[in-house]
């Protein structure tokens, strides 16, 4: 079998910009967390009331959100859940039921009361909890750690663990707009916005922001995470705050989103996933979720707003690349259960600390490499940024972001406008996605595979096909490399027009970009998406596994060239 | 929320044919106009002799042929050019826009961008990537996002006499529709508002297939029967075409749609009509339009409909007719009696 290897990376690594760790926004935040945490209690309880003027709509709300906390705690309770939830949450109920029985002055009091105490709880669980010295040991446990399993686990002789024949550089490819992001994070606040496939996501994008010398970010990471107690760990000194997704109730959502804008406004760079979660699919993602979104908005308007030289908001769409997704099989295994119901379905998290490390192992020994894409930066309205952080329009011409937000000749606040402007700018993230998505081998056969499978059987569906038994599906290797070049070949042509981006590993004779490919696709799982036969001919051992890996090119009309 | 007052900043109109003209007539009972004329000719005459096309210029009016003053004095701005100039008019005017500018626009048409060498009659296939609105042209070609439309059975005579009419402003933006209101409402002039820009715009150019097809009908000598079956077969028919392209239903239902369509297939005046007309009394079509002299909307129309009902495969057969009898000789009888005699049995299908 032939290895892919990539070459060996002979950058240097670069240096931080920010020497100092009490310099980094991240560091003033969490030293000042308590202060923090107040701040955006109060602004949250501005907000909700101003959502919900009157005290009717208001006690509706909190009911509600009473009703869902306790169905919550009853139906999906995780470990990282407080031990007092249960009692919290009654407590306030049976406070909600005492309302009836007061004056309109003392139901008004207690109202406030309630509310402050339900969003002073949750500004306390998301926020972040950075500890300098902590992020220091992790940062160099997660190196340490992760360079001798990857010596260990790539050179197979006794003594390999200790010696530093390869590093994470090697492993993880960097490719992009790296200086410009450097350069933005120098002058204003770097919103980065990574596609999702898989929970090395939060991981990696940790270590990528370290190696490319940036200050830590502040990230919103799912609560199901820190379920499990080493990335729990990790994840406090990292920087990250919590989000969690069970909680749709409007006092959360909206302390989480005072949360991010404050924490933009000071200045802290900020990473989420837009996507939500991660992509079930395969697909990068077309629909964002635009809660979080609106945050990098609304703050780049209130830095506009606020006295003294303003600071610019940088959003830096990014994309992840992988061969392979440990959990693809489960993933699309639940898009296709779901698929066109649209209902909810819980986090499963089948890795305990134990299966994480087992993860890491088969991680780091094989070869299968990831690329990081760093996308150019864009203001709050999906324009591109030059280096000096100027907002330009189509032409080239220099444009000021702050006239997005004026309104006959001043600054005016406008939710609805500003709606729109997420709507606007998560379009805009998207097709960036699509732009810097980084093209592998493995990518392109589990592609051409799939549809060639498809097109061979025009009159089924997608779960009739899928249903096909596996042994029934052979492609003749020629046809296979026939279309493969051909399919190829766009993409070439794709990327000169700047619509999309490849490995170089894609380049050179198609059979060896073929083989790199088969090699590489889904090669943790155990029965393979796509090999060759003795007879040098393309089966399949898991048709969905191969859908979901097919998934990634899907979205740029390359399916007319099968 | 939108700030209640707007200054008494000018504001701006691009176009001085015969809607222009009459839409900076209407803004300027509120506020000062500057009216760009691409001719400088068009500018002095109205200037001095405050007349342009049979309409008396309001005094609130200067007429100017500097689109760089325009952008530079006035926040919103009404480009009223037909399509067919659109594109070319948000070049010239793109380098002085900045992202605090509002623009509602009033033409109704489709952007066509075609291959090198290709017309729309040639090019074999087109769908949405390649047939814009102008509210799409302007995102391409400049910096502003507050955009709007207007449209509604407006015919420039009549509300140049003030007789009751009805407009619509579209935009996704509450702002744009809240400001545009407020610059064009007066006691004879009422406003509604639609978040559904793409299928207002839409609906403004649909229906001007079936004007043509209103004019064939009486240029037949048939009467209200059977124009009370075309409008509302020819809704629905707008109705599956917007749909395809990116409409909503409910813009179609409005007063930009059925309340459009009903005042084009009744004004004998509109070129649309009068080419329908012509063609039931047996002129060629290239004959009708070197007569005429200007461009009838309708007849782009129905080359660009039917070619996207094909590529989304749309069945639209009075826009097929209207096409073969346009484009490949058939006799607008034929084509009434092929119409007919098809076999169709629900009346609506889409709510």
């Amino acid at each position: 079998m032939e290895i892919l290897e990539e070459k060996k990376n002979k950058n240097k690594p670069y240096k931080p910009i920010l020497e100092d760790i009490p310099d980094w926004p991240v560091y003033q935040l969490s030293k000042n967390r308590a202060e923090f945490i107040l701040e955006v209690t109060k602004l949250t309880i501005e907000r909700i009331k101003a959502l919900k003027p009157q005290r009717k709509q208001l006690t509706d709300d909190l009911e509600a959100t009473v009703y869902r906390e306790q169905n919550r705690i009853k139906r999906n309770k995780w470990r990282a859940d407080p031990a007092d939830d249960s009692r919290f949450w009654s407590g306030i109920k049976s406070e909600l039921v005492e309302l009836g029985n007061k004056s309109q002055e003392e139901a008004e009091k207690l109202t406030d009361s309630i509310l402050a105490r339900i969003v002073h709880r949750y500004a306390s669980e998301i926020a972040g909890n950075f500890r300098q010295t902590s992020y220091r040991f992790a940062r160099s446990v997660i190196k340490f750690g992760f360079l001798r399993l990857l010596n260990g686990a790539r050179i197979k002789k006794f003594g390999a663990f200790f010696r530093n024949r390869y590093t994470l550089r090697d492993k993880i490819q960097i490719v992009g707009k790296v200086k410009m992001i450097r350069n933005l994070a120098r002058q204003g606040t770097v919103v980065m916005v990574p596609t999702h496939f898989s929970n090395l996501d939060s991981i990696l994008i940790g270590w990528v922001i370290h190696s490319m010398g940036l200050p830590a970010f502040i990230y919103g990471a799912g609560l199901n995470l820190f379920n499990i107690k080493i990335i729990a760990y990790f994840m406090n000194s990292l920087g990250a705050y919590k989000v969690d997704r069970r909680k749709k109730n409007l006092p959360y959502l909206e302390t989480l989103k005072m949360y991010s804008n404050l924490a933009i406004q000071k200045g802290a760079h900020s990473l989420f996933f837009p996507g939500g979660t991660r992509s079930r699919s395969g697909k990068i993602e077309k629909q964002l979720k635009l809660g979080l979104l609106s945050t990098a908005i609304e703050a780049q308007r209130s830095l506009y707003m606020a006295e003294g030289e303003p600071k610019k908001v940088f959003v830096v769409p990014v994309t992840l690349n992988y061969h392979c997704v440990l959990e693809a099989p489960e993933m699309i295994e639940d898009y296709l259960q779901v698929k066109g119901q649209d209902r909810y379905f819980p986090e499963q998290d089948k890795y305990g600390s134990f299966g994480l490390i087992k993860f890491l192992f088969k991680f780091f020994s094989n070869p299968s490499s990831i690329s990081v894409s760093i996308g150019p930066g864009l203001d709050v309205m999906g324009n591109y940024v030059d280096e000096k952080g100027n907002s330009l329009d189509n032409t080239g011409r220099i444009i000021d972001t702050r006239d997005y937000f004026v309104s006959n000749g001043d600054i005016s606040i406008d939710r609805q406008r500003e709606d729109e402007y997420t709507r606007m700018l998560s379009q805009r993230i998207v097709t960036e996605y699509h732009k810097i998505n980084r093209v592998f081998a493995s990518h392109l056969v589990a592609f051409v595979g799939f549809q060639m499978w498809q097109k061979k059987h025009p009159k089924l569906d997608l779960f009739s096909l899928l249903r096909l038994p596996e042994e029934e599906l052979e492609l003749d290797y020629q046809e296979f490399k026939t279309v493969f070049k051909k399919v190829r070949k766009q993409i070439y042509l794709m990327k000169e027009n700047g619509k999309i981006n490849y490995a170089t590993h894609l380049k050179g004779k198609s059979d060896g970009a073929i083989q790199r490919g088969l090699d590489n696709v889904g090669v943790f799982h155990l029965n393979r998406p796509l090999i060759k036969n003795k007879k040098g001919n393309i089966i399949t051992k898991d048709l969905s596994l191969l859908y979901y890996y097919h998934n990634r090119l899907v979205g740029y009309d390359l399916e007319q060239f099968i | 929320m939108t700030s209640n007052s707007l200054s008494d900043k000018p504001v701006g109109v691009i176009g001085a044919g015969n809607f222009g003209t009459v839409i900076a007539n209407i803004l300027a009972i509120n506020r000062p106009v500057l009216l760009y004329a691409r001719n400088g000719h068009t500018v002095k005459h109205i200037n001095h002799k405050r007349e342009n096309r049979h309409h008396a210029i309001h005094s609130n009016i200067t007429a100017v042929n500097d689109l760089a003053k325009i952008a530079h004095e006035c926040d919103v701005i009404f480009p009223m050019v037909p399509s067919a100039h659109f594109r070319t008019m948000m070049k010239s005017l793109s380098p002085y826009l900045q992202p605090y500018h509002i623009l509602i626009h009033g033409t109704k048409g489709f952007d066509v961008t075609l291959p090198k060498g290709e017309t729309i009659d040639s090019v074999s296939v087109l769908n949405r990537k390649s047939v814009k609105t102008m509210s799409e042209v302007i995102r391409e070609e400049s910096v502003v996002v507050r955009i709007g439309c207007l449209a509604g059975p407006n015919l420039s005579k009549e509300l140049a006499q003030r007789q009751p009419a009805a407009t619509v402003i579209a935009s996704h933006f509450d702002e744009v529709i809240q400001t545009g209101k407020k610059l064009l409402r007066n006691d004879r002039f009422q406003v509604y508002e639609n978040h559904d820009i793409v299928g207002v715009e839409i609906a403004g150019v649909l229906k001007n297939i079936i004007a043509i097809a209103a004019g064939a009908l009486s240029g037949l000598g048939y009467g209200e029967n059977a124009k009370g079956l075309l409008v509302s077969r020819g809704a629905v028919e707008m109705i599956y075409l917007g749909r395809a392209l990116g409409g909503d239903v409910k813009a179609f239902l409005g007063v930009a749609g059925i309340g459009d369509l009903v005042t084009t297939c009744n004004s004998p005046l509109s070129r649309n009509f009068t080419v329908g007309y012509r063609l039931a009394k047996g002129e060629k079509l290239h004959h009708i339009l070197t007569d005429m002299g200007e461009i009838a909307e309708g007849v782009n129309t129905i080359q660009i409909a039917k070619k996207c009902a094909n590529h989304y495969k749309i069945r639209a057969l009075i826009t097929d007719r209207l096409y073969k009898v346009l484009f490949e000789g058939m006799t607008v009888e034929a084509a009434l009696e092929f119409l007919m005699r098809f076999p169709l049995s629900a009346d609506i299908d889409f709510i």
